[in-house]
């Protein structure tokens, strides 16, 4: 904090605390009240003789009781310097260095974020001290929620689910194939996440993002200190294992040339998102890779383990999931933006303008609920599947939303997750046409 | 049993935020705003390994000074006091040890607590937590707060002094 700035908000104090370092050797402190301009402190002299001989600490400090819960509004402010008698007998204060901070102005969990290196040099240090490891815990259940990001799932199983359901629909639905495609889509998605955060964390973009929320700035499990960079890369090669044996698993159940071709791109999708060599996401090209990942590619995935092949109806249905899931990245890049550009990490986001970052997500999402229209209008799919303009609302809302909050990542948060429940409702209104329309078909 | 006298113990008991004065490696003061907590005896205070240089303050030099100031933090009381001290840090294990030690008085203070502690997943360094242990030694008080009088200047008993 500048001088002039500290000298500023000190003035906004009713009292203040100043302290010393008294002739026993110990810290004494006295408030008093005061009167600061762009000078210095004129500090009311107290009963209790502040020195002049000595470096002193001037402190004002805030916070606004709360009943019931604590207290909010916490600021202070931090001048350190040196004292001299005035000629009226008060005390005139000389600061050299002004400290501070005001959750107003930097919300409590930026400043938590910022002080991470502060945590984990303390835990290096304590450890060297004790000659053992003392590092940051959570449950088991909690560290693997977060490692993963598990709840990001349900950008696996709106296309899954689907897909199974046009499958079914067209008269191929076996329930163990269906449930072993979901389990190692699950799996690839959750390897994605897990290859992600390392990337991440080696390109450096953990460490240069202060406002990550529930929603975008990764895991940040290593960054933590809660899981060692070795940990992450055995869990993502277990979970891509995984995946895989899954898919050749099916691929033995259901031989099909279609469904080895989509597993193979998938995988390489999935990779490159942040993998070199292609690293899409650092190229701007993110919302597609995660369009094709989490909307044909799935979507024509689990089709095809039910049928052995590919068509056209699934392929239709996947686009309206595809940019529905696009944008969801899209929209959670905004508070990322620069701390991606901080790592080179040159997304959509951060090469456009807001007004144009805005506009594009209004005209996909209208594309998105148009393509809906447009499958009915054309006989691809089954007039039930309306029934996911309900969530036209919500698209609303996310846009006016991006508008107004576009500058705070905390007030965005609220928006990220309308825009999450965006994806995940039109993709369960499809889900309930397509049972709908299904129920239709087999009742006549 | 403590020796502060009633007045400071209430303060104690009810202040939201103190401020704590510790001494930097290069000797001159530092002070931090904190909840002061107070069991009957000593004054405890914890820290976020995030905001730990204080720690490694209070570990190069244990002689501390709390002040007790605030009319609004300290919801209305209007004593003021100053208790000087030697604090230790308590950290065996900073991922747990607190809870046991400082969570009941910490809730009575600040009840929000708990909704934080349930989205420990969200903030799991800030519950990684040092507690500071301060035995007081001396004790400035200021009734009604007013500093251009002389404080009444209390000593630990001998007993406790040693």
């Amino acid at each position: 904090m500048k001088l002039r700035e500290g000298l500023e908000r000190i003035a906004t104090f009713p009292h203040v605390v100043v302290s010393w370092v008294d002739d026993a050797g110990y810290p004494l402190s006295v408030a008093t009240s005061f009167g600061a301009d762009a000078d210095g402190v004129l500090l009311d002299a107290p009963a209790l003789p502040i020195p002049t001989d000595r470096e002193l600490v001037v402190v004002g400090s805030h916070i606004h009781p709360q009943p019931g819960i604590g207290y909010d509004e916490r600021r202070y402010v931090s001048l350190w310097g040196r004292a001299a008698t005035a000629d009226d007998g008060r005390l005139a204060f000389t600061p050299n260095r002004a400290w501070g901070w005001d959750e107003q102005v930097m919300p409590f969990f930026e400043y938590s974020e910022r002080s991470v290196p502060q945590s984990r040099r303390y835990l290096e240090r304590l450890s060297a001290e004790r000659g053992m490891l003392v590092k940051p815990r959570l449950a088991f259940g909690w560290l693997a929620l977060r490692t993963t990001r598990l709840p990001f799932l349900t950008a696996t199983f709106v296309p899954v689910l689907l897909g199974l359901a046009i499958a079914a629909r067209h008269g191929a639905f076996d329930i163990w194939t269906a449930l072993l495609t979901l389990i190692g889509a699950s799996l690839a998605h959750l390897a994605i996440n897990v290859t992600n955060d390392i990337f991440d964390e080696l390109s450096g973009a953990d460490a240069a993002n202060p406002n990550p929320t529930q929603f975008s700035g990764g895991s940040r499990v290593v960054y933590y200190g809660l899981v060692s960079m070795r940990q992450l890369a055995t869990l993502a090669g277990g979970l891509y294992a995984a995946a895989i044996i899954i898919g050749l698993i099916l691929l033995a159940m259901r031989p099909s040339m279609a469904l080895l071709l989509i597993g193979i791109a998938g995988m390489l999708v999935g990779y490159s998102y942040t993998g070199p060599p292609l690293k899409l996401v650092y190229r701007g090209l993110g919302e597609i890779a995660v369009a094709i990942g989490f909307g044909p590619i799935m979507l024509l995935g689990a089709y095809a383990v039910q049928t052995g092949r590919v068509a056209v109806e699934p392929f239709v249905a996947s686009l309206p999931v595809a940019i529905l899931i696009a944008l969801i990245l899209y929209v959670n890049e905004i508070p990322d933006r620069r701390s991606d550009a901080a790592a080179s990490k040159r997304t959509l986001v951060v090469r456009l303008a807001p007004r144009t970052v805005t506009r594009i997500y209004l005209v996909a999402a209208v594309l998105a609920f148009a393509l809906i229209v447009l499958g009915v209008v054309t006989g691809i799919t089954p007039w039930p599947t309306l029934i996911a303009l309900a969530a036209v609302p919500l698209a609303m809302r996310v846009h006016t939303g991006i508008q107004q909050h576009y500058n705070s990542p905390y007030a965005l948060m609220a928006v990220m997750g309308t825009n999450v429940k965006l994806h995940l409702y039109v993709g369960l209104l499809l889900l309930v046409g397509y049972l709908a329309a299904l129920a239709v078909t087999l009742l006549r | 049993m403590g020796w502060l006298s009633g007045p400071v113990e209430a303060l104690l008991h009810t202040a939201l935020v103190s401020e704590l004065t510790v001494i930097r490696a290069d000797g001159r003061p530092i002070t931090h705003p904190l909840i002061p907590l107070y069991d009957g005896d000593r004054i405890l205070m914890h820290s976020s390994t995030l905001f730990s240089k204080k720690l490694e303050h209070i570990k190069a030099n244990p002689r501390v000074a709390v002040s007790l100031s605030d009319p609004v933090g300290n919801k209305g009381l209007t004593d003021r006091a100053t208790i000087q001290g030697d604090a230790r840090v308590i950290e065996d294990d900073p991922h747990r040890q607190w809870e046991k030690l400082i969570l009941q008085l910490w809730r009575a203070k600040e009840p929000a607590i708990d909704d934080f502690l349930k989205a420990r997943v969200a903030l799991p360094l800030f519950f990684e937590r040092s507690v500071i242990e301060i035995t007081p030694r001396r004790c400035l008080f200021w009734p009604n707060g007013d500093t251009s009088e002389p404080p009444l200047v209390t000593n630990a008993p001998a007993e406790v002094a040693a």
